[in-house]
């Protein structure tokens, strides 16, 4: 069996995250799918902005980056670029990555940098205390929304894949071991890949909402996502309130990184001549 | 003909690119504004040439980002940018102060607050350059005022970014950034290049943030095996989070001190004509050049008048202007804002300072100084 | 005493008075081993809106960059001959293009109305590069900067390819200036 701690800073455990939270799902998920990868333990940075699921590179044994709110995969960016041997992989919330880094996000994809974004949406900002985040659906409540939600929520998945990031997928935290497959595909892919981690906040999501406990919550995804084949059969009645999940989007498209160095190569080499 | 290969005329912006690449500044990032564009333009074709990378960022908010995750891979890293850029710059500014990650920012000032005067020049930036980002924090911010000092002082810029770990800030205005003049440049023997210090520790007892002698912790860049924590919260020396007010007192303070406590090496100002004066003219940046025009002529009718020119704003040079204050009956300070510098002149000399301010877009001219000095009764 | 010589060139924007500054100064500085700066004072508008571009020559180090006593102004339009001709010299020279600057003031300068744009438009078959031309004209006229060194400064900054018609829109210039004295 793999042994988490070979990737665990385990004197800086235990972690801050609330009873029942779905951090820990996703680090754990995360680390098997590293593991799976066999990329050298040096050679992998993960980078994350701020919030609950932005906390978890600090308890991984890896190059770990913890930014500014919304800016992670900017940071990662040129990170990246400047030594792109590493294997960058950005940990981030709803919040982080499609509020506040909304349009870092989208960019990164439109650019296709080989980069591995995994987003944790829980539905709310939970690190501030539970404020409506731009997943939050219409009419749920957050102490921001106090009488319900009066917006409509993101997509992200579906918003990546308008961006151009060739390599989409979303799981919940229920379905942990497709989620490990789907991270250990982003981690390999060769371009801008999204895993979107439905992930419970019993603490601020499910309390206010009276969604009941994180068991609760893991039975809701567990009753409610549907898989990408079926869910292609099903109409959209039939798919109100249902999660899509599986690898939502797979193709090929130029990577930046490749995109420059052969640019960088043309123009020398027309220097040369 | 006296055609030099060294010899060239162009921009001060073109000489910011041109000497960030001396420097060894092979990554840039940056997201087009007047009046800086050009150094972001004469970079996307110089730097694939040489190896480097350049990117355009969505924003200059993703500009700052990128350069301080380059700079952790261990790249020289830059941006340029104006006022408005400059400002959604300053919580990154923070994070990289606080990280002690080296990068250098130019900033072409051009007329503010908001979009203000977007072809015009200003120095209303000196101020948000040393307190833009939130908290106490280190910074180094240089000011050049010929096409000439532009090249040295972003030599100079990145030198001081690494050997500080700090972002060094670079605020050039639209005269110094789109006048174009001539430049010997200097043999690459007379240039002095300085790199971070590398940490000579093996991975096992590195301490990312660790007190040391010298207050600057010795780097290790990312993917080399070193494989440590790095944020922008109050950490310990291990880089890791804390809250314990021992350790945070200790970090603010010791970030702090480690620009004071060299301030002397850092600072550098020039002094003309002060050995006798009685009015001293304190200037920086392209006002300078208006000033020596200025100075020259009131000398020429027999006021007894000296100049002061800053080329370092931050840390500023409290020491050298209360020594000056001795000696001085009046300082006269001109600049392209509301006298920014003139408050703090005033609070180092514990003089009134006589105030020549220009906020319309336009440099100030030497007959609007020599006017000042005029004015002023010895 | 020390010798400084002022140029401005002005119009609007897209008239390549920026570009012609350039020239003026490089060849000044690079080719002539004077010194020389080239400022500049535009608007927001890439094409349009008033341009201005100045040039100071000297044999000293150039402190202030701004022209404020005029050895030579260059107008391509009326409203910038209008705006800038109280600042040339008593015996300085004022140039403006005869076929948008209808009205020229009186003054202690000497004036010259001349065809330049005309002249571009007519003899190269290209409006554009009717600020070459006025190089032509300005280096003539004011005899502060070589003729080679312009011409080695046009072949330096114009694009490739546009070589021979810049030269032979300079050279028309030089005899447009001849031909007015």
């Amino acid at each position: 069996m793999f042994n988490y701690n070979k990737y665990l800073r385990n004197d800086k455990l235990p972690h801050i995250w609330c009873t029942g939270c779905g951090c820990g799902i996703v680090l754990k998920s995360l680390l098997r799918a590293i593991e799976r990868s066999k990329i050298p333990q040096d050679e992998i940075a993960v980078v994350s902005g701020i919030g609950c699921s932005s906390r978890t590179p600090g308890y991984l044994d890896f190059n770990t980056l913890h930014t500014t709110h919304g800016r992670a995969i900017a940071f990662a960016t040129g990170l990246k670029l400047a030594k792109q041997k590493l294997k960058v992989i950005v940990v981030t919330g709803d919040g982080d990555a499609t509020a506040i880094g909304g349009n870092h996000f989208i960019h990164a994809a439109r650019r296709n940098l080989d980069l591995t974004v995994v987003i944790y949406n829980n539905y709310i900002y939970g690190m501030t205390g539970g404020q409506v985040s731009p997943t939050t659906p219409a009419g749920k409540r957050g102490s921001t929304a106090p009488y319900g939600n009066v917006e409509p929520a993101f997509d992200i998945s579906q918003l990546a894949i308008a961006a151009g990031a060739p390599f989409v997928a979303r799981s919940t935290c229920y379905h942990a071991v497709q989620l490990d497959k789907y991270i250990h595909k982003g981690i390999i892919k060769k371009g801008f890949s999204v895993i979107e981690v439905l992930s419970p906040c019993p603490t601020y999501y499910a309390r206010p909402n009276r969604l009941g406990n994180v068991v609760d919550m893991m039975e809701w995804y567990k009753n409610n996502s549907v898989q990408i084949g079926v869910a292609r059969n099903k109409s959209v009645q039939e798919m109100e309130g249902k999660i899509t999940i599986g690898i939502l989007h797979d193709t090929e498209r130029p990577e930046f990184c490749e995109v420059y160095r052969e640019l960088s190569e043309s123009i020398k080499k027309q220097l040369v001549k | 003909m006296t055609n030099e290969v060294e010899t060239k005329l162009i921009t001060g912006n073109e000489a910011c690119a041109e000497a960030a690449l001396v420097a060894g500044m092979r990554f840039f990032a940056g997201y087009p504004i007047t009046p800086s564009t050009e150094i972001a333009e004469c970079l996307a074709r110089r730097l694939p040439k040489v190896g480097g990378t350049f990117v355009q960022m969505e924003d200059e908010i993703a500009s700052m980002a990128a350069i301080i995750g380059a700079s952790l891979a261990g790249a020289k890293s830059m941006t340029a940018t104006s006022g408005p850029g400059f400002s959604l710059m300053q919580e990154n500014i923070g994070y990289a102060s606080m990280a002690e990650i080296p990068c250098v920012v130019v900033n072409v000032q051009r007329g503010g607050p908001s979009t203000g005067l977007p072809t015009l020049p200003a120095q209303g930036d000196v101020m948000q350059s040393r307190w833009g980002t939130h908290g106490d924090h280190p910074i180094i911010v240089v000011t050049p005022s010929t096409v000439r000092e532009t090249y040295d002082w972003t030599i100079k810029a990145f030198n001081l970014a690494e050997r500080f770990r700090v972002p060094v800030v670079v605020l050039l205005d639209e005269i110094v950034a789109h006048i174009s003049e001539k430049i010997v440049y200097p043999k690459d023997a007379e240039i002095e290049i300085v790199d971070r210090k590398i940490t000579e520790r093996d991975p096992s007892s590195y301490l990312p943030y660790e007190n040391t002698d010298s207050d600057i912790p010795p780097f290790a860049e990312f993917g080399i095996g070193y494989r440590y924590h790095v944020t922008g919260l109050c950490h310990d020396e291990t880089g890791f989070p804390t809250n314990d007010p021992k350790k945070v007192d200790k970090l603010t303070r010791r970030l702090n001190r480690k620009i004071e406590r060299y301030r002397n090496e850092i600072i550098f100002y020039k002094e003309s004509f002060l050995e006798e004066a009685e009015i001293c003219v304190v200037v920086y940046g392209s006002a300078a050049r208006s000033a020596y025009r200025a100075v020259s002529d009131a000398r020429k009718l027999g006021y007894k008048v000296g100049i002061l020119h800053l080329f370092v704003l931050w840390p500023f040079p409290h020491e050298a202007l209360s020594k000056i204050a001795k000696r001085i009956k009046f300082f006269v300070v001109p600049e392209m804002n509301l006298g920014q510098m003139a408050h703090e002149i005033s609070c180092a000399t514990k003089q009134e300072v006589v105030k020549v301010n220009r906020v319309d877009g336009g440099l100030i001219t030497p007959v609007e100084i020599l006017e000042k000095i005029k004015s002023v009764q010895l | 005493m020390s010798f400084r010589y002022e140029f401005r060139l002005s119009g609007s924007g897209g008239q390549g008075l920026i570009l012609a500054g350039k020239i003026l100064a490089e060849a000044a500085a690079i080719f002539d081993g004077k010194n020389a700066t080239q400022s500049q004072s535009y608007g927001p508008e890439a094409r349009g809106g008033s341009s201005r571009s100045e040039v100071i020559v000297s044999d000293e180090e150039i402190d202030y960059p701004k022209a404020v006593n005029i050895d030579l102004l260059l107008c391509f339009t009326q409203e910038a001959c209008d705006k800038y001709c109280k600042d040339v010299k008593d015996d300085g020279i004022l140039l403006v293009d005869k076929n948008y600057v209808t009205s020229t003031p009186k003054g202690a300068f000497k004036t010259y109305s001349l065809p330049i744009t005309e002249i571009a438009e007519t003899k190269m078959g290209k409006a554009l590069v009717a600020n070459i031309v006025a190089l032509g004209v300005i280096t003539r006229l004011t005899g502060i900067i070589s003729q080679q060194a312009v011409e080695s400064a046009i072949l330096s900054r114009v694009p490739k390819g546009t070589e021979e018609l810049n030269l032979k829109a300079f050279n028309a210039g030089i005899e447009l200036a001849e031909q007015a004295g």
